[in-house]
């Protein structure tokens, strides 16, 4: 107890007002980042691995503190308070995202020393390149944890934006160039949309703090035309950085032409940036739209990016390309969020179930993109079909992308099934059994493209691969070790999940007897049956043993190519750039008029 | 109507030329030029924003002719969308670069490919 | 009152015309072209707005150095940009999404007309705690006291861009100079203006930095006006820019960022907060981080303008 008592003082001191402690993770990469270009050359990557582990031990003490402390950190940056100075601001959420970043990336980093070593003495272009922009993508993100300030997190998004887009091209190839092209034209559209609703509620409050900002509009008898204005304006523009259907266009291109290492990156880490803010202004700058119909709207494109990823992934024939449509589709759960959490459970339930969902994509993604990356390393590409025998080459990694798949398809104790069970938890007490549909619906077809990967890498049937390039041990086993992280989330201590709420009203019911709640062994043999029913059905189709079915196999065979490429036709035209433009401004309208119907409605 | 309504109009217009800019060019660069017309409508309307403060100030005869927070905030915008521009501007001569280079080597032009999604 | 007001609208209808001429020009380089007289008439509408700081950066960001980029750009792409020409050319879809811009813009219009009146507004709360830092310039007190780690981020970010256009090299051409510049080595007029021109151009720099302590100018301005200096010595070939491998150049890069965190850390135990300066001292040191950025920013700006590395065959510096 004498010892417990020590470090829990010294924390407490820590999260005293003013605590100095929330600029650590702010100034570290930004050091970094200053330091790392004068460093350059071999010593750059193990110098970004140090930074970030003591970046890592600085969120766990941030975190220990708010925990601690049990309420959010605040600090005013140069002394000066809002409305007129910049706050920093550390609440559950903050920590989360603080923590899930520096994990992450500290994983990509002991994957990427190999991957991105100058083989001489020399400087390369792709080792400064890849190390410097990494930096750069941590501290977008710690500074999106942090901010208070709308035009800081703007500052934020841009960081984060110029650092990600270059880590789509860095092959050089013609094809990651445009892809990054795209990307950053559409990211710069998203953020001037986020730009110009914070402009207008400056121009409506004379602030930019979300805090300060939070309680005026809270007390206002009606939302003002400037802020649901500024609500639809944000919120396009930051779905558009996320990338939910159907402003996705850039997504696919992007995450898989990258190389493994920036691939995970971004789809674990830097749309979430993006979505985070999403959860701040729905969540705690003006919570009223939670209430509002228009919070179903998001739902149904959620719903709609589970669908269409989820087929979208079934059907390709590039393992990168698949993993990369799985990120649409896992960007959807995150979506379904706001409708549901309007419901009985209240929002900080709705909040804590996508914070977990954003924590075990990560990790899961990260992991995924990695073995994806290992796997088309070792075998000079990465076709599904031709995939045979990997499994004899690189068991670890294979083992990783297993575990992985098993949190994305959302089995126990994986973090991805708690947070199927919260949602389908909200949606029955809420009486809206249609977003259950769809989760199930989701995990299945979940289930059945990893099953298609994994069986084909299984297969021992062909010619055994010739292997270019054996990966690294530490490269599998970070793989795994992400992967088993997502996968053990569930099994964390339910008191862990209490932290969301810090800074919140609590839900009615403590989330941690909620998630404690959430086991049943004897559900998880009822959960996996509809999984072998789907297994049996890839098996039916796949070429095992070497004999690829002759001719169509009646009907369901026809339906399903009809289904596959009716929803190709959809896609492809849905990621056109005017079609995306188009629906941006659809979006934006929608919302907007929505916005103002039903703040009228609320008022009468 | 004063001065700084006309100009309030002046950038809502604009946004919206940029934003039709933006999603009908042809082009990646002409849909970088909509864009920084895009931007400019949104610190147009910003400097309206600072106009008006500090107009409220001048009436009760403080003497300030406008907000400095909102104008401090386009000038730090003004420099982030210069370096949005360079960035897409290297990209796109990059990869003007290297489909000229794919031409006179009679391969057709990496790039092609992405013709039917749509282009950037 | 009435003619100051027939100003403005012309000055609005001006721009609003030249926007839509800028997006309906034939070629890129018309709007090129285009896009710089509009940065021009936009830093008069920043006048007339009573933002002189705001005018300068538009005039050397926005029409110069923004434009000298499009104008370089669609100079060398205009004959052959057609890899990625989708645009939308079925003349109802146009309609439709130009119809959607318009009630974007209309709704937008609204929205701005019924802003709260009085306007809310932080001028009031600037003015009592500026001599607090020291200095006259109500901008530059916002930009290096009460928001320091915006610019600081925002000069920051400059960093990650640099590093983005220099990975568009090949492998080969790392170590090498910038080679997106234009050489007009035997353009004489050009080569005698980018001899007379830049010790001109420099003390306007130092002169926009310096009075920007108390009146409109600031650090940006001043970079923006020594980096178009540099870029005009480089384009007429009186001098080169440096190799992305040397250790000067990469060390006057972060100098400006450094000295910021570096001071904003000392400015923990100082001042008693992060990014917060003695208030005896704060003058001095936030001309001194201004010194140290402008540097800092202009060069990385013109490095911005210079493109990525090409090999020049010359020995490549070796790092180690």
């Amino acid at each position: 107890m004498e010892a417990s008592a020590i470090p829990t003082a010294w924390l407490a001191g820590l999260s005293a007002p003013g605590g100095v402690l929330l600029v650590v993770p702010l100034i570290l990469p930004v050091v970094g980042l200053l330091l790392g270009l004068l460093l350059g050359g071999r010593r750059l990557g193990p110098f970004v691995f140090v930074l970030l582990s003591a970046g890592l031990a600085a969120a766990v003490v941030v975190a220990a503190a708010v925990v601690t402390g049990g309420e959010p950190m605040l600090y005013q940056l140069g002394g000066w308070s809002p409305p007129l100075g910049v706050a920093l601001k550390a609440d559950g959420l903050s920590v989360v995202l603080l923590l899930t970043s520096a994990v992450v990336t500290l994983g990509v980093a002991v994957y990427a020393q190999r991957d991105f070593r100058p083989p001489g003495a020399r400087e390369t272009r792709g080792s400064l390149a890849f190390w410097m922009l990494l930096l750069g993508v941590w501290a977008g993100l710690n500074t999106v944890a942090l901010g208070q300030d709308l035009f800081t997190l703007f500052v934020a998004l841009e960081l984060l934006t110029f650092s990600a887009v270059p880590l789509v091209s860095l092959d050089g190839r013609a094809e990651t160039l445009a892809a990054a092209l795209r990307y950053l034209l559409f990211a710069l559209l998203g953020s001037v949309l986020y730009l110009l609703g914070a402009v207008l509620l400056y121009g409506a409050y004379g602030t930019l703090d979300i805090g300060l900002l939070a309680v005026q509009i809270a007390a206002a008898h009606a939302l003002p035309p400037s802020v649901l204005a500024a609500a639809a304006l944000m919120t396009v523009g930051l779905m558009a950085k996320t990338a939910l259907v159907p402003l996705h266009l850039w997504l696919p291109p992007a995450h898989a032409g990258a190389p493994p290492a920036a691939s995970a990156i971004l789809s674990a880490l830097v749309v979430k940036g993006s979505f985070f803010l999403l959860l701040r202004i729905w969540f705690d700058l003006i919570p009223g739209l939670l209430d509002l119909p228009a919070a179903q709207a998001l739902g149904v494109l959620g719903a709609a990016a589970i669908l269409l990823g989820n087929l979208m992934a079934l059907q390709q024939a590039r393992l990168k390309l698949l993993v990369a449509y799985s990120t649409v589709a896992q960007i959807g759960y995150l979506f379904l969020i706001f409708p549901l959490a309007g419901t009985t459970s209240g929002p900080t339930w709705a909040l804590s179930a996508g914070t977990l969902q954003v924590v075990s994509h990560a990790l899961a993604k990260g992991s995924l993109f990695l073995a994806a990356g290992l796997i088309a390393k070792a075998l000079g590409h990465d076709r599904i079909r031709d995939l045979a025998g990997v499994g004899r080459v690189l068991p670890i990694t294979l083992l990783a992308s297993g575990v992985a798949g098993l949190s994305l398809v959302g089995i126990q104790p994986s973090g991805g099934y708690l947070v199927k069970a919260a949602l389908q938890g909200a949606a029955e007490a809420g009486g809206t059994w249609w977003w259950g549909l769809v989760l199930d619906a989701g995990g299945l077809l979940t289930a059945a493209y990893l099953l298609w990967f994994i069986g084909h890498a299984l297969s021992g049937h062909g010619p055994h691969p010739a292997t270019a390039k054996a990966p690294g041990r530490a490269q599998e086993l970070v793989a795994l070790a992400l992967a088993l992280g997502s996968l053990l989330l569930g099994l964390l201590p339910a008191q862990v999940f209490e932290l969301i709420s810090v800074g919140r009203v609590p839900p009615p019911e403590p989330i941690a007897t909620a998630w404690a709640g959430a086991f049943h062994w004897g559900s998880l043999a009822a959960g996996l049956l509809p999984l072998l029913v789907v297994a049996v059905l890839v098996l039916a189709f796949g070429p095992w043993g070497g004999r690829r079915r002759p001719g169509p196999l009646g009907w369901p065979a026809v339906g399903a190519a009809g289904l596959g490429s009716a929803v190709g036709w959809l896609d492809a035209r849905l990621r056109c750039w005017p079609v995306a433009g188009f629906s941006l401004l659809a979006l934006v309208l929608t919302l907007g008029v929505g916005f103002a119907f039903g703040a009228r409605a609320c008022v009468t | 109507m004063s001065g700084e309504t006309l100009f309030g109009l002046c950038g809502a217009a604009l946004v919206g030329v940029g934003l039709f800019g933006v999603i009908c060019q042809p082009g990646a660069l002409r849909k970088l030029i909509a864009f920084n017309l895009l931007g400019s409508g949104v610190f147009l309307l910003f400097g309206v924003i600072a106009k008006r403060g500090g107009g409220a100030l001048a009436a009760a005869g403080q003497g300030a002719d406008g907000d400095p927070v909102p104008q401090a905030l386009v000038i730090t915008g003004l420099v982030v969308a210069f370096a949005a521009t360079a960035i897409a501007i290297a990209l796109l001569r990059r990869l003007a670069g290297l489909n000229d280079q794919g031409r006179s080597e009679g391969e057709p032009p990496p790039a092609s490919r992405s013709r039917s999604d749509g282009g950037p | 009152m009435t003619s100051a007001l027939a100003v403005d609208a012309v000055l609005a209808l001006l721009i609003f015309g030249l926007a839509l001429w800028i997006n309906a020009a034939r070629t890129a380089y018309g709007a090129a072209l285009g896009f710089m007289a509009y940065g021009l008439l936009l830093a008069l509408v920043w006048v007339r707005l009573a933002a002189v700081d705001v005018a300068l950066t538009e005039v050397a960001l926005g029409a110069g150095l923004t434009g000298f980029l499009l104008l370089g750009a669609a100079a060398r792409l205009a004959p052959d940009a057609s890899f990625d020409a989708v645009g939308v050319s079925g003349k109802g879809s146009r309609f439709l999404i130009a119809l959607l811009c318009a009630v974007v813009a209309v709704g937008l219009a609204a929205v701005v007309l019924v802003l709260p009146d009085p306007a809310p507004t932080l001028a009031p709360l600037v003015h009592a705690n500026l001599a607090r830092t020291g200095v006259g310039n109500p901008v530059t007190g916002v930009l290096m006291a009460h928001r320091a780690v915006d610019t600081l981020l925002e000069t920051l970010v400059l960093i990650p861009a640099l590093i983005g256009i220099w990975s568009l090299s090949s492998d080969p051409d790392w170590g090498g100079r910038p080679g997106s510049l234009p050489d007009l080595s035997s353009n004489g007029p050009l080569t005698l203006l980018a001899q007379v021109l830049p010790p001109f151009g420099i003390l306007v720099a130092i002169h926009l930095v310096w009075v920007g302590a108390e009146d409109p100018g600031g650090k940006f301005q001043g970079a923006a006006v020594l980096a178009a200096m540099w870029v005009l010595v480089l384009v007429a070939g009186l001098g080169r820019a440096p190799r992305v491998t040397s250790q000067a150049s990469r060390l006057l890069l972060v100098l400006g960022p450094l000295v910021f965190v570096g001071i904003g850390i000392a400015g923990v135990w100082l001042a008693g907060a992060f990014l917060a300066y003695p208030e005896e001292w704060a003058k001095p040191l936030i001309l001194a981080i201004e010194a140290a950025l402008t540097l800092s920013v202009a060069l990385v700006l013109g490095l911005l303008l210079a493109g990525p590395p090409v090999a020049d065959g010359g020995g490549v510096e070796p790092r180690p």
